[in-house]
């Protein structure tokens, strides 16, 4: 079967606001990089297929698959739009690789949320519209911050161990390339914050930001023929939950669990301490990543491995070593691309010191945001 | 298994109505960039012009502009200011609206495909400026005298423009 790669990649935007382009010419520019990148490719005669993450209600515009296709090079060729975080994208490119019908397929997502002037109500239609919507919760985030509430009380991990995560991924974010809101604190200034949400506070959620990225993937075999310097996807699975927190147990990330499991079963990874070299994790709210790190068996105790700097630029379980969505902010479903742009860049050597040189596979995850707990893992290798 | 065999017992729609007075009225609102095409197109109509690009490589001009030809993919850095005339390509009368009201004046819409100077008609590709088309009868649609008849823009007065494609009126036929 065919062995599918990350061929190229293009990304614009990763600024708090982009007014100057609408979402389109945004995707334009990702894309005309990302065939650049991938050795000049021409999407009209070498791609197969395209494929978009993205949901109406972000965009503003209701069945907005029709307007997937000009600024991708689609017209005329077959186009298929997923709602849901860009690495359910790279999941049906892979699956499309694998199934040799298709040689060469774009995957594209995109957010914009600085266009959207109601967020907090947009969010709130995403609640179940009989039972929790009437309640009308002030904050919406009071699902997330449950979650997050009832995993540190199970696992014992305190406030001060929280604010370390946010604090170091903040400055971690400072040696990335596209963290608008990378920046130096420390922990006391984040016991000091007043919470959002207990236990959150607002440095627990990442700031919204702009982007568009498209990523060529192919198969090994033809995408030799452009380029020499590609990125294997070793394996991607998916796994969602229920509709609601409540069914949930609050203590670990089953989906996160069930998928890992599949994923290592798919590239042969036994022990991921000692064969995955970074880990890029969602970290939209930053209790997250702590739940992903525990169902990954990367820590028996969180709250002491965070304390000593484990998950750290300097330890030896990088999470998110060039920042993450606390440092670049919140680009809607594109988020997991850009996850997938970190861990290409890496592994391609363009991005970070000697340090990453000899790093072979990256872990990438993504959990759509914001209360749907739908999490997709994927293994990156040279 | 039942409701009813379990024993409980639903409520009436009118019932549930009772409980639950609204269910669903979204608030989304946005602020959307025009970008850097619809941008240049805008503020042409408040001008009293008509503003596209056009691809060097398959000739398609594009009006509204767009800065790349989904057909090439290629950049387009080209700008064409096309006549405020042009042909009616294609028109249908509305008499309803899409929640089956029936509107007061049947509307009449059309895709108009303008002059470009300095090229004939044949000489380029045009995908067309969708508007609404005043100064014809049902009857002209019906019976598709409609179809190439001359149609030019009827502008707002230039104080009351606001650089938007309202800005035009209507395109008015002037020679059927």
């Amino acid at each position: 079967m065919s062995q599918p790669v990350v061929l190229g990649i293009g990304y614009s935007g990763f600024q708090p606001s982009t007014s100057h382009y609408n979402i389109r010419e945004m995707i334009y520019e990702a894309a005309a990089k990302a065939y650049e990148d991938a050795g000049g490719i021409d999407p009209g005669s070498d791609v197969d297929a395209f494929v978009s993450c993205q949901e109406d209600f972000w965009e503003g515009i209701s069945i907005n698959d029709e307007f997937v296709p000009d600024q991708l090079g689609a017209v005329l060729k077959p186009v298929y739009t997923i709602s849901g975080d860009s690495l359910q994208c790279v999941l049906s490119a892979y699956s499309m690789i694998r199934s040799g019908a298709f040689d060469i397929v774009v995957v594209e997502s995109h957010g914009k949320p600085s266009e959207i002037l109601t967020m907090r109500d947009i969010i709130l239609m995403s609640y179940d519209p009989i039972y929790i919507r009437p309640l009308n919760p002030e904050n919406v985030f009071v699902f997330n911050a449950l979650e997050a509430k009832a995993f540190m009380e199970y696992n014992k991990i305190d406030r001060e161990a929280l604010g370390r995560y946010v604090i170091s991924s903040l400055r971690k974010g400072l040696r990335g390339r596209r963290n608008p809101y990378a920046s130096i604190k420390n922990v006391e200034a984040y016991l000091e914050e007043e919470y959002v949400v207990e236990p959150l506070t607002k440095l627990d959620f990442a700031p919204y930001s702009d982007a568009a990225v498209v990523v060529v993937i192919a198969s090994e075999d033809v995408a030799k023929k452009f380029s020499d310097e590609y990125i294997k996807i070793s394996g991607v699975w998916s796994v969602s939950g229920t509709s609601s927190i409540v069914y949930d147990d609050l203590r670990e990330d089953t989906m996160t669990k069930i998928a890992a499991r599949k994923v290592f079963d798919m590239t042969g990874i036994k022990d991921p301490v000692r064969e995955i070299g970074v880990f890029e994790i969602d970290e939209r709210i930053s209790h997250v990543p702590l739940m992903v790190i525990k169902a990954l068996r990367l820590s028996e105790d969180v709250n002491r491995d965070l304390m000593m700097g484990r998950f750290d630029e300097e330890g030896d379980l990088p999470v998110n070593p060039f920042g993450g969505a606390l440092s670049e902010g919140n680009v809607l479903e594109a988020h997991g691309l850009a996850r997938l742009v970190n861990a290409y860049e890496i592994l391609k050597g363009s991005l970070g010191s000697r340090r990453y040189s000899d790093v072979e596979k990256i872990l990438i995850h993504s959990r759509r945001w914001p209360s749907s707990r739908t999490t997709t893992l994927a293994i990156l290798s040279r | 298994m039942s409701i009813y065999k379990l024993g409980g017992t639903p409520l009436s729609d009118e019932e549930f109505k009772k409980i639950i007075k609204e269910i669903t009225r979204p608030n989304a609102k946005y602020l959307m960039s025009a970008g850097q095409a619809y941008s240049v197109f805008f503020e042409g109509l408040r001008r009293g012009k008509i503003i596209g690009t056009y691809c060097e490589r398959c000739g398609m001009i594009y009006v509204p502009p767009k800065i790349f030809c989904p057909y090439c993919f290629i950049t387009l850095d080209k700008w064409v200011e096309v006549a405020d005339e042009g042909k009616v390509v294609t028109a249908v009368a509305s008499y309803y609206s899409a929640n089956m009201e029936r509107l007061k004046e049947p509307q009449i819409v059309g895709i108009i495909k303008l002059d470009v100077p300095g090229r004939t008609f044949t000489s380029y590709r045009f995908p067309g400026l969708l508007h609404r088309i005043c100064g014809a009868s049902l009857d002209d649609v019906i019976s598709q005298r409609i179809f190439d008849a001359r149609v030019k823009a009827r502008w707002r007065p230039p104080e009351e423009r606001k650089g938007d494609i309202n800005d035009i009126e209507c395109f008015e036929v002037i020679k059927t």
